[in-house]
């Protein structure tokens, strides 16, 4: 799984054509495993402007203020490897970012979800979105953001582990559900 | 495992390893006919299934393209899948909830019973209740269904205990954890359901039925069946008497081979099976096989569906736990003061995060999307299965402007909707946000149209052949040696999940097969 932000950047990748780099804020789970707070993600077809406008329309799409930019950067660092195999969809893009211009960057979040709403039914908007969702919440970051706990299968599945701790609402007669397999360990 | 000769014009040949040809195999080999076994997937097990949910997404799905034209919203919502189905060994078993409720009685009888719609192409099936239903206890039993033959139910988990309280708040009285063909203990050698909520991504313990690692590795036992993975058939031939000689398929180095066969079983998902008759035209079937009267690939039919998420101000967690062990069974009845003809169930459903704003939210972005997904931990899911109504003009053809990886004509979809459909899903949907609502929903939120999972009557049994493709057994009115062994061959869809009733229908096929050899008569 492809979600790690290579934060201890030793040196820029040949062949680079430009980077995205950030600081981890104080307190998120992944500053306390990684060797820095500061981070950087390569990329091998956008500029390091092109890469921030579309971490920019990344955030735009999915707004999710207290979630990091280094998860953002992993969509546009996995849309930049695909476009190393995709000209068209280098071409895309590069037309895509020419066409918000230079200052969507940075501009204030009303004026950049007009700025999408314009271009909403367009391949280059699409596509983002399509990746941007298909790629954001499958990042170990989000994972965390959301309380998300994924697989348990190497836990021992959820049995014990809180499927049936919800205490808000009456219990389920057993007619209509089903005893549990096995005691509790 | 056997290894049958390419040129051995005795074997059956099953296409596609699923529910249908996996259940199939089985029954055929365990009598001791020898069975050819060709499946375009690769094989996966227990320890090789990811549990990431986009690399599991791209392990077992059909990802080859297929097109799409129509009024229905899938087009908008999902371009890039009109259908849903997957790709190896084990097909849609894999991918499957293990949802088995069976068919109603008026269900297969909804010509008789919603009388004359217009655009619509109802048609009663050519079997009756009872025949059927002791093959549905047969498949229970097999595939060990939950709440039947003395099996108990799933537990309850969070998330269904809110499906519970809502449903009966709003006066419903038939809810429960489901029929699952899931253990609710030890059985058949597999192990029980540990709530891990990994069904779609293939189940790790096994504890929900698949044909992945009960029928194939059972029929591989007999020493009759030759399972040919990665072997992608392309075509089936016949000889000057129009009988099916053999199939034509694409190994897993891509070359071309020839099996012979005395007898072929087709059993691709709807929509493969169907265009995989309609690629074995030839001078004399110039339409494709079985299709005589312009039946093959007509009357498509998916189930009237979508989700529905109710967002709380509680935590519920609802991915720890059985993904779809949840039904409301009131409104699978036809009641026309609804406004509607057929019924619908509604299934407790949850989704993965990563699978969340694709698969469960499809059209949405921005700061109102967002609100939603902050609400994950507390959202509640609803999936609505309803009876779609068969329509001719609803079919599979051929796109013979864009071509698969192997270099064939794809898949075309066409659909639209009867309007029974809209009317039956507002109703659900209202339904649905009614249920979460009794219990202090704070926003209730809804897709359209899925794309199907669920694949079905694109080569329907019918009595007159005029109007369908097969018979009661599902072999085809035009080739006796010819059978269709999946979900196509159901004749209206009814609202119930397909697999069990695919799974009945092959073990009652397998005993006719065997009868119709032991005569001679193919």
């Amino acid at each position: 799984m492809d979600t790690h932000v290579p934060v201890d950047r030793r040196e820029f990748l040949k062949g680079s054509t430009g980077v995205l780099t950030g600081v981890l804020a104080a307190g998120s789970p992944l500053a306390l495993i990684a060797p820095s707070r500061v981070w950087a993600a390569d990329l091998r077809v956008l500029t390091s402007a092109e890469g921030a406008t579309l971490m920019a329309v990344t955030r735009t799409i999915a707004p999710h203020d207290g979630l990091e930019d280094a998860a953002y950067a992993i969509v546009v660092q996995s849309t930049d490897a695909d476009a190393v195999k995709d000209e068209s969809l280098r071409k895309l893009l590069k037309e895509g970012v020419a066409t918000l211009g230079p200052s969507f960057a940075t501009a204030p979040e009303s004026e950049r979800v007009a700025a999408l709403r314009k271009i909403e039914q367009t391949p280059f908007f699409q596509t983002m979105r399509v990746k941007t969702l298909g790629t954001l919440y499958g990042t170990e970051m989000a994972y965390r953001y959301f309380g998300y706990e994924g697989e348990a299968f190497s836990k021992g599945g959820y049995l014990f582990r809180g499927f049936n701790d919800l205490r808000w609402l009456p219990e389920v007669p057993l007619a209509d559900s089903g005893p549990m397999p096995v005691p509790a360990p | 495992m056997a290894k049958f000769d390419l040129n051995d014009d005795g074997v059956v040949v099953i296409i596609g390893s699923g529910a249908g040809g996996g259940t199939l195999s089985h029954e055929l080999t365990r009598r001791g006919i020898k069975v050819v076994l060709l499946e375009a997937g690769k094989r996966e097990s227990l320890a090789s299934f990811s549990q990431y949910p986009p690399e599991a997404f791209a392990q077992l799905t059909w990802l080859d393209p297929r097109t799409h034209s129509g009024t229905w919203t899938v087009r908008e919502d999902y371009p890039t899948l009109p259908s849903w189905t997957a790709k190896t060994v084990g097909g849609t078993t894999v991918h499957w909830t293990g949802a088995t409720p069976r068919i109603q009685p008026w269900e297969m009888k909804t010509r008789t019973t919603y009388g004359e719609m217009k655009g619509a192409s109802l048609l009663d099936w050519p079997i009756e209740y009872d025949e059927l239903k002791r093959y549905w206890e047969l498949a229970e039993r097999r595939m060990v269904v939950t709440r039947r033959h003395g099996n108990p139910g799933l537990p309850a988990s969070n998330h269904f205990k809110v499906f519970y309280n809502g449903a009966k708040k709003i006066g419903y009285k038939r809810v429960h954890t489901n029929y699952m063909a899931i253990n609710s203990r030890p059985a058949d050698g597999r192990a029980f359901c540990i709530q891990q909520g990994f069904c779609v991504q293939g189940c790790k313990t096994g504890a929900k039925w698949s044909t992945l690692y009960t029928e194939i590795p059972r029929a591989e036992a007999t020493g009759n069946l030759d399972l040919r993975t990665q072997s992608m058939a392309t075509r089936i031939e016949h000889g000057p008497d129009g009988r099916v000689t053999g199939v034509v398929y694409l190994d897993s180095n891509g070359r071309e081979q020839r099996q012979k066969a005395r007898i072929v079983c087709v059993a691709c998902n709807s929509v493969e099976t169907a265009r995989l008759l309609l690629l074995s035209e030839s001078g004399k079937f110039p339409n494709g096989l079985a299709n005589s009267h312009d039946q093959v690939g007509r009357n498509y039919c998916f189930h009237v569906g979508g989700f529905v998420w109710g967002i709380f101000d509680k935590p519920i967690c609802a991915w720890r736990g059985t993904t779809l062990a949840g039904i409301v069974e009131d409104e699978t009845r036809h009641d026309p003061k609804r406004g509607f003809a057929g019924g619908y169930h509604l299934e407790l459903a949850a989704l993965d995060l990563p699978s969340l704003p694709l698969a469960g939210l499809p059209y949405n972005w921005g700061r109102d999307f967002a609100s939603i997904m902050e609400n994950y931990r507390n959202m509640a899911g609803i999936f609505i299965n309803g009876e779609d109504i068969p329509r001719a003009t609803n079919r599979i053809t051929l796109d013979r402007n864009v071509k698969d990886s192997y270099g064939l004509p794809v898949a075309h979809i066409h659909v639209d909707e009867h309007e029974n459909n809209g009317a039956m899903r507002a109703h659900a949907q209202q339904q649905s946000k009614a249920l979460f609502e009794a219990v202090g929903a704070k926003r209730v939120v809804h897709t359209r149209q899925t794309p199907a999972t669920h694949n079905m009557c694109t080569a329907r049994m019918s009595k007159d052949p005029r109007d369908g493709v097969t018979n009661a057994h599902g072999q085809t009115h035009d080739i006796a040696n010819l059978f269709i062994s999946d979900g196509s061959v159901m004749t209206t869809p009814s609202s119930a999940n397909p697999t069990l009733t695919i799974v009945a229908l092959a073990l009652r096929q397998a005993e006719y097969i065997e009868r119709q050899m032991s005569a001679r008569n193919i």
